[in-house]
């Protein structure tokens, strides 16, 4: 399968992610220039970490009107397979294909550590690749990842089982410990620790390839 | 027309003689903008003027250096077709009157440094020098000056998508006034695609990208090169503001450009911002330079020619180009969304002109301006000496130990660098507080880079030769200490007023020193940087040279830090070492427990200790060593402590055979020792023997708890969870 790697010109994982999901997964990948209006012939795309135009207004706001937002939309609407890691989630939000905020984190620091996940549903095109409940070892590396929401938008997420990590030992202070999230449609997820540092054992933990693995079994079986 | 009064010469920093000898230079009065441009360029930050006829004692050459001091960062080939170029540079005074941008700004300025070179930056360390956060005066401004720096280093670094794995954070009342702020920074390139900042062929357009230039920043360089004073608060507006994304779209940009093959040099807009690009590519091109200041894209309106050249506005980078290929550029530079103008043209004369409406503002000969400023060989004594032994009760092991684990120097620093992103670029095979040196993965060759910062100015206060011999000789060693061969170094001077006789002999010994150790363990120099008159009302810091060494190693799982397994004999390479009360006043337990600085620093022999790196380096090859720590502030029992700060908390049983006095014991910190713990003792004691080296089994490791005994008597014994409490939350206490 092919995976499409958006670059805005403040991302910086953008790198990473590609190496994971070829490197480490072994598929292929491609960089999607921020100014493009088509994702050409990807079966997933991934808006990665960073800061995509900076984020001195609020992380995300600008991003929501990049020209490959409306291309990201489309693909969306169409049923396609869309993960926002940090940056990318909170893009997500700001484009409204997630419901939500992600806020300064409690601590109001910038924190960058190993935290433990509580994998919450299965039934995902992210996470069939894991067992309910599994955990995984996977970095955080953000500012403003507390997850925010009205009560009824954190009730429907619940209800219908749309959460799709916990944290264990809540860093930011997200509301029910929500550290990653789907559409209703169950086929666009944003979440805020970085599986894709998570795809080697030298780099400490090889746990975030589970998400990309659940991709490839997706597409494949589509 | 500005009159060029002897109050106005002398504001600018520069002497009678130093103005006659401009005078002579243009062989007429310069106009004011020719005074702001030579007081800047010639001013100590930018010039060297009273270092660099000691800095020649640096070994500089190498078989692995591709390129020394005198570039914007030094290259060292490390194979497989590939490069690194690293550099530490100083932003200290800015840091103290603006703390977060001061910081920030100094991260821009060496990133730039290395992507200039042509290198992408892979890696950020840092060595920060505060006041104590405590102390009951000056505390409260500390831990202000801390968490800005601290801030400002994670939001330049994090936007713009460089980890920052590693470094140092050390307290001293010395540095209330005056905080050391260095930044090291590390990058890697093809062999074949290094840039120079190199202006050539006449005709070729001089093109200027990146921000506008502002009124900001205007003298920065020279307010580097003066002491402190009460009204050094009022010169905030002489520090700049840092915008990493704009860093991070020049990053992306020049190097998209470069590899376009239409860009001649490059050079970035550091210190004395458009002057200093100017004269030092014309100088190092032997050619000269033509600008129209029109031309220069401004942020503000009604700049003057003084302003604009004096600017040290932030994200700005200037470049030759091929004539009839800057299209090429252009098209680069406008994908990224950036500004790209043509400024001015490469000449023959060898002149700095400066254009402002089409009439000439300045005309200066490039290497007179650039190369040419006065050195200084200022006159030296010999340095201050530390105080008497003072009269000391000996402590229980038992109680010192947790108060040790939680100094300010020793504790863990957590809370500083968990705000730094030391992940990006998913290279980091061991960030902060890992192993005892940073270890970065290369992808593209299989090997990795190990890199070290380290200094101790107490040491150098004692002995600015031996403390400066002892801070490569430790970041050597954290380099062996996991593997890694140690093959350059890079070195940031951080000393008081020259003009004071006792301050320049400190810097005078303290080079010797580096220049003698870095010889001997064939580490070449290969750049720097220089930061003098770090006084503030009269009162200096510590001599404070950082060394920054790097390393090479093959690829793989790190040999880090902690014990793994009970049942491991824990081995002392180097042996316990010797001590007496004159070389125990430079160390930790002195500082914390004693309060006093005294006597010598601890003794080195480079000899023995290159035979300890020697043989650390053959057992981690052979795959003998489970766990390695090299023993450093707090000497074995600190050590000792940290090794059982692991995941499952194994602890040791240690005995010592040893006559020195428990506290000696203890915290002594004499070089040349690593702790290890290993399943093969007899064939670490072959190694060993081979190497000429001590290496007594002092202990067993074992499931709980860490007791450390003297011939059989015990000194103390703990449970791993309280010592790890101690020094895991002490550092958030002090900055509470």
């Amino acid at each position: 399968m092919k995976f499409g790697v958006i670059v805005f010109p403040g991302s910086n994982c953008d790198h990473d992610a590609f190496y994971a999901v070829s490197h480490n997964l072994g598929q292929k990948a491609e960089f999607i220039w921020h100014d493009s209006h088509s994702l050409g012939d990807a079966d997933a795309v991934i808006l990665p970490g960073g800061f995509a135009y900076g984020d001195y207004l609020r992380c995300g706001a600008i991003a929501k009107f990049s020209p490959v937002m409306a291309a990201v939309r489309q693909f969306a609407a169409a049923g396609g397979l869309v993960m926002g890691i940090c940056n990318g989630f909170q893009i997500l939000v700001e484009a409204g294909l997630l419901p939500g905020a992600l806020i300064r984190n409690r601590g109001l620091k910038f924190i960058c550590r190993e935290v433990r996940l509580q994998t919450a549903t299965t039934n995902s095109p992210f996470t069939n690749a894991a067992h309910k409940g599994q955990v995984l070892r996977v970095p955080i590396a953000h500012g403003e990842g507390c997850y925010f929401a009205d009560q009824r938008t954190l009730d429907e997420l619940e209800a219908e089982d749309r959460v799709l990590f916990r944290y264990l030992g809540n860093p930011n202070g997200s509301l029910n410990d929500i550290a990653g999230i789907l559409n209703r449609e169950r086929n666009v997820m944003g979440m805020m620790p970085h599986p894709e540092r998570a795809s080697d054992p030298l780099m400490g933990s090889a746990d975030g390839l589970t998400v990309f693995q659940s991709v490839l079994h997706a597409v494949v079986k589509a | 027309m500005t009159t060029l009064t002897p109050e106005l010469i002398a504001q600018h920093q520069l002497t009678p003689s130093e103005y006659s000898k401009i005078v002579d230079i243009l062989g007429r009065e310069p106009s004011y903008t020719e005074l702001g441009i030579f007081s800047v360029m010639w001013s100590e930050h930018c010039s060297y003027k009273s270092s660099r006829l000691h800095l020649k004692k640096l070994p500089t050459r190498g078989r692995l250096v591709v390129q020394g001091p005198g570039e914007n960062a030094g290259v060292i080939d490390i194979g497989g077709g590939y490069v690194i170029a690293f550099k530490i540079e100083s932003h200290n005074h800015p840091s103290f009157i603006e703390p977060f941008q001061g910081a920030a700004t100094g991260v821009g300025g060496i990133l730039r440094d290395i992507f200039t070179m042509g290198a992408r930056p892979i890696a950020v360390l840092d060595s920060l020098r505060f006041g104590r956060l405590d102390d009951g005066v000056n505390g409260a401004r500390n831990r202000r000056i801390l968490g800005g720096v601290v801030s400002g280093i994670a939001h330049y670094g994090n936007c713009f998508g460089v980890p920052t794995i590693g470094g140092e954070t050390i307290f001293e009342p010395c540095y209330d006034g005056n905080p050391l702020v260095n930044v090291f920074a590390l990058g890697i390139c093809r062999k074949e695609e290094i840039f120079y900042a190199k202006a050539a062929g006449m005709g070729n357009p001089v093109i200027y990208v990146g921000a506008r230039t502002g009124r900001d920043g205007i003298h920065g360089a020279s307010m580097a090169s003066a002491e402190f004073t009460e009204e050094s608060k009022q010169k905030r507006p002489n520090v700049q503001v840092g915008d990493p994304f704009m860093e991070k779209l020049l990053l992306e940009a020049c190097l998209e450009a470069m590899q376009t093959g239409a860009v001649v040099g490059i050079q970035d807009m550091g210190a004395a911002g458009l002057t200093c690009s100017t004269s030092e590519m014309g100088s190092r091109g032997e050619v000269g330079i033509e600008i129209e200041l029109d031309c220069v894209p401004q942020r503000e309106t009604g700049m003057t020619p003084y302003e604009i050249m004096l600017s040290e506005s932030q994200e700005r980078m200037l470049l030759v180009a091929d004539k009839g290929r800057e299209e090429e550029v252009f098209q680069v530079f406008r994908k990224w969304g950036l500004e790209a103008v043509e400024i001015g043209t490469v000449t023959g004369d060898g002149k700095l002109r400066v254009r402002h409406h089409g009439e000439v503002v300045a005309e200066i000969p490039n290497r007179e301006l650039a190369d040419e400023a006065p050195l200084y060989s200022r006159p030296y004594t010999v340095p201050p000496r530390g105080g008497l032994i003072p009269d000391y009760l000996s402590t229980k092991l038992q109680r010192t130990l947790p108060a040790m684990l939680a100094a300010p120097d020793i504790c863990s620093k957590r809370g500083i660098w968990e705000q730094y992103d030391h992940q990006v670029r998913t290279n980091t095979v061991a960030g902060p507080e890992r192993c005892d040196a940073a270890i970065l993965r290369i992808k593209e060759t299989g090997t990795s880079i190990a890199m070290s910062l380290d200094g101790n100015g107490r040491y150098c206060f004692l002995s600015p030769r031996e403390g400066a011999k002892l801070a490569v000789a430790e970041c050597c060693r954290n380099l062996s200490t996991v593997g890694a061969r140690p093959v350059a170094a890079t070195n940031c001077l951080n000393f008081g007023n020259p003009e004071r006789p006792e301050i320049m002999a400190q810097l005078v010994a303290a080079i010797e020193g580096i220049a003698e150790a870095c010889s001997y363990f064939d580490t070449p120099i290969t750049g720097g940087n220089v930061s003098l008159y770090n006084e503030t009302l009269g009162e200096g810091i510590y001599p404070t040279p950082v060394l920054g060494i790097v390393g090479t190693l093959k690829t793989g799982e790190p040999v880090t830090i902690p014990f793994k397994n009970a049942g491991r004999k824990v081995m002392l390479l180097g042996g316990i070492g010797d001590c007496d009360d004159t070389r125990f006043g430079g160390t930790q337990y002195a500082k914390e427990f004693i309060r006093e600085l005294w006597g010598l620093p601890p003794a080195l022999d480079m000899e023995y200790e290159q035979r300890v790196q020697f043989a650390i380096r053959k057992m981690i090859a052979g795959g003998l060593v489970e766990s390695a720590h090299d023993l450093s502030d707090g000497g074995l029992a600190v050590a000792l402590a940290e090794c059982c700060f692991g995941p499952n908390s194994i602890g040791a049983l240690i005995d010592l055979d040893s006559d020195l006095r428990p506290e000696m014991l203890a915290y002594h910190e004499g070089p040349s020792r690593i702790l290890i713990s290993t399943e093969y003792p007899s064939k670490v004691a072959a190694i060993a023997e081979k190497y000429e080296i001590e290496a007594p089994i002092i202990g067993v490791t074992i499931e709980k708890g860490l007791e450390i005994r003297q011939r059989t008597v015990t000194l103390g014994a703990w449970e791993i969870a309280a010592l790890k409490t101690a020094y895991m939350q002490a550092f958030e206490s002090y900055v509470r």
